[in-house]
């Protein structure tokens, strides 16, 4: 354990920088959310959730994977080239870090997602423990504990300093890179810390939400025919906040950009929530509102965890419930099935 | 806000509506969701109205005008507009709605709060309807705090537009004088600026936007059944947030398209996940539309055509454009 002072850390960044490139959460116009580090930035560690979750990093709402181009009758295709050189993605909170392990269990099975893959590879996550924990979290109802995320590096903000722990191989690295910075600490504080923080989980609102009924054991035609959901969805704008701002949503849409003299294959994130969602040749197999409401909330509770040896893809960052413009989320659904009877 | 209650009971009892469009409470207290209620016992224990309900139901009311039997809605004064406005459009069947004009008090953006440096919030209270509206106390996770109410409200309620309905029915609880800032003194701000200045400004703040269309979905000058933006017909995906060119692309048609209708609801703003102050766009039209048409402001009835919609020879010449600089 070692720790610096919080007047440091921006030589402490700037060191960090010198080596890979460095993400933190960053305050851009009133807004937080991750972005690369340049002295200039508006480091912001206080706010406890970036809008966004940090899962750009690793799965970017946008990328190219390929360009054709034409030239007579030649064609030439070439990849993009993928992630290589390491970075460091600071801050991450104990949710959105199991996020990555969500979607890992989607880009790193058989056929393995590359450009996913060659970025978790080079990536380093410095996760930062949450020392005030919001209304909206529920991220222990997962199995998550606030207080001790995983990560290569884990930090820990105490008064005015940042204890700094490397739990992997690739964390012991960087911690060498900027161990001139570093003091030796022991672990009293950062012990009576997490202490706090459990006390401080167990008083939020939504610490108890029972999971009874859902994840691999649900009976999957009950919940999916139950009647409740055509209440639930009624409010529903449509819009994709939802789906945007949430650590695990993974679904993307691939599309060709007519450059010209060729294309540009590119991802970007797709909505459950839009209209055009999943759409094939023939049609869209989810033609109404409910349905596609339904599936978001059908993925993340019953489908994800039956695939996945009962892992749930949803971490309780709450940010669905912080940003849904008419007050709907996940735990309304949870709640709603509970007092519905159908568990 | 149980009068609210009681006389939508006697209006399903009696057979009048067949549904009460409001808001039900949330799970959070400050996180009111928009509802349909059918029953009697479904208002008892789950309406609500409060400084938090803050969503215009009018968009709500195209859908409820295709069921059967009326729609009670309960709109507030500026929600008033959108209705009146929607009806011009032919969106909203007038004949399927009851309306009760509701009062209000400003309402609240829990975002305003917590910018405030509150932090795990778990109750607000002062919210009410029938409260002085002076303070708001704050229950959180690490204490209590106070907060001026007029501090915690949403842009929209500091450059309110009146307390009077422009349609209803009739008209219940009062409402409050809330207004404390010019509505064009933000635009005055960025006409003042260089051109340079100005695209520096919105490229900063679109550049945030990440094509989650909460802006468009919530809007109720957004009515078209299919959105240009939702074509799969378009080289690029338009939820593709690529370079802060399409996001621009996307906002400016979007203020394009609302021009002349837009009744300024502040809807855009309210729900932007990334705090992106949309309603200057619709709001630098308007001021435009006084300065070249006279007056105007959309929904103020359900009939007159809009300056835009209608040509006179009084109009102004597009070469304004290039006069004005």
């Amino acid at each position: 354990m070692y720790k610096i002072n919080k007047e440091n850390l921006s030589a402490l960044f700037s060191c960090i920088a010198d080596a890979n490139e460095l993400y933190v959460p960053c305050n851009i116009n009133g807004s937080v959310n991750f972005a690369a580090w340049d002295e200039e930035q508006l480091v912001d560690l206080d706010t406890l959730k970036t809008v966004k979750s940090p899962k750009d990093a690793f799965f970017p709402q946008s990328e190219t994977l390929y360009s054709c181009k034409r030239n007579g009758k030649k064609l030439s295709i070439t990849p993009e080239e993928l992630q290589n050189k390491d970075f460091v993605v600071f801050g991450m909170k104990a949710c959105d870090v199991r996020g990555l392990a969500v979607l890992d269990k989607v880009f790193l099975v058989d056929p393995v997602d590359s450009y996913y893959k060659a970025r978790r590879e080079h990536g380093i996550i410095v996760s930062l423990a949450c020392s005030q924990p919001e209304e909206a979290c529920f991220c222990n109802v997962f199995g998550i504990d606030a207080s001790q995320p995983e990560g290569d590096v884990v930090v820990y903000m105490i008064g005015d300093e940042m204890y700094w722990n490397a739990v992997t191989e690739k964390g012991e690295k960087l911690t060498k890179q900027v161990a001139s910075l570093l003091t030796d600490a022991d672990e009293a504080k950062v012990e009576a810390q997490k202490a706090s923080i459990k006390e401080i989980v167990s008083r939020l609102p939504y610490s108890s939400l029972s999971l009874e009924g859902w994840g691999k054991d649900a009976v999957l035609l009950d919940k999916f025919n139950s009647p409740i959901w055509e209440e639930l969805y009624k409010p529903c704008l449509a819009c994709g906040t939802c789906t945007f701002v949430c650590p695990t949503c993974q679904c993307y849409d691939i599309k060709d950009y007519n450059t010209g003299n060729g294309v540009q294959r590119y991802r970007c994130w797709d909505s459950c929530m839009y209209s055009d969602f999943t759409m094939m040749a023939h049609g869209n197999n989810r033609t109404s509102q409910m349905q596609r409401y339904r599936q978001r909330f059908m993925h993340k509770l019953v489908y994800f965890p039956q695939n996945n040896d009962g892992m749930y893809s949803c971490v309780g960052c709450g940010r669905c419930v912080d940003k849904c413009p008419i007050g709907l989320n996940i735990v309304k659904v949870i709640k709603a099935f509970e007092k519905g009877g159908n568990r | 806000m149980q009068r609210l209650i009681d006389r939508a009971k006697e209006l399903l009892a009696s057979g009048e509506v067949a549904r009460v469009l409001g808001w039900k409470k949330g799970d959070l207290g400050f996180n009111p969701e928009p509802s349909y209620f059918e029953t009697a016992e479904s208002l008892d224990n789950d309406f609500v109205y409060d400084g938090f309900c803050g969503a215009n139901l009018s968009k709500y009311m195209i859908e409820a005008s295709k069921k059967d039997g009326k729609t009670l809605v309960f709109l507030k004064p500026c929600d008033t507009y959108s209705f009146n406005q929607l009806i011009k459009e032919h969106r909203v069947d007038r004949e399927k709605a009851y309306i009760i004009g509701v009062g209000c008090k400003g309402k609240l953006d829990i975002e305003a709060i917590k910018a405030m440096g509150v932090k795990g919030i778990l109750e607000v209270s002062g919210a009410d309807i029938n409260s002085d509206c002076e303070t708001l106390t704050v229950k959180t996770l690490y204490g209590d705090k106070e907060v001026s109410y007029n501090d915690a409200m949403l842009e929209r309620c500091h450059v309110c537009k009146g307390k009077e309905h422009q349609i209803c029915d009739e008209v219940m609880l009062d409402s409050r004088d809330t207004k404390d800032a010019e509505r064009f003194a933000e635009i005055e701000k960025i006409e003042a600026m260089s051109p340079m200045e100005k695209f520096e400004f919105f490229k900063k703040e679109l550049s945030k936007c990440i094509r989650c269309n909460a802006c468009r979905n919530v809007c109720p000058a957004c009515s078209c059944r299919k959105c240009v933006f939702d074509s799969n017909k378009f080289d690029e995906a338009t939820k593709a947030n690529v370079d802060s060119f399409e996001e621009k692309m996307f906002h400016i048609i979007r203020a394009f398209h609302v021009a002349g209708r837009c009744t300024d609801c502040g809807e855009c703003s309210r729900v932007c996940p990334q705090g992106i102050p949309l309603h200057l766009f619709n709001r630098k039209f308007i001021k435009d539309i006084d300065t070249f048409y006279g007056e105007f402001q959309a929904g103020e009835d359900s009939e007159t055509k809009g300056p835009l919609t209608a040509f006179t020879f009084d109009d102004v010449e597009p070469s304004i454009v290039t006069e004005r600089g």
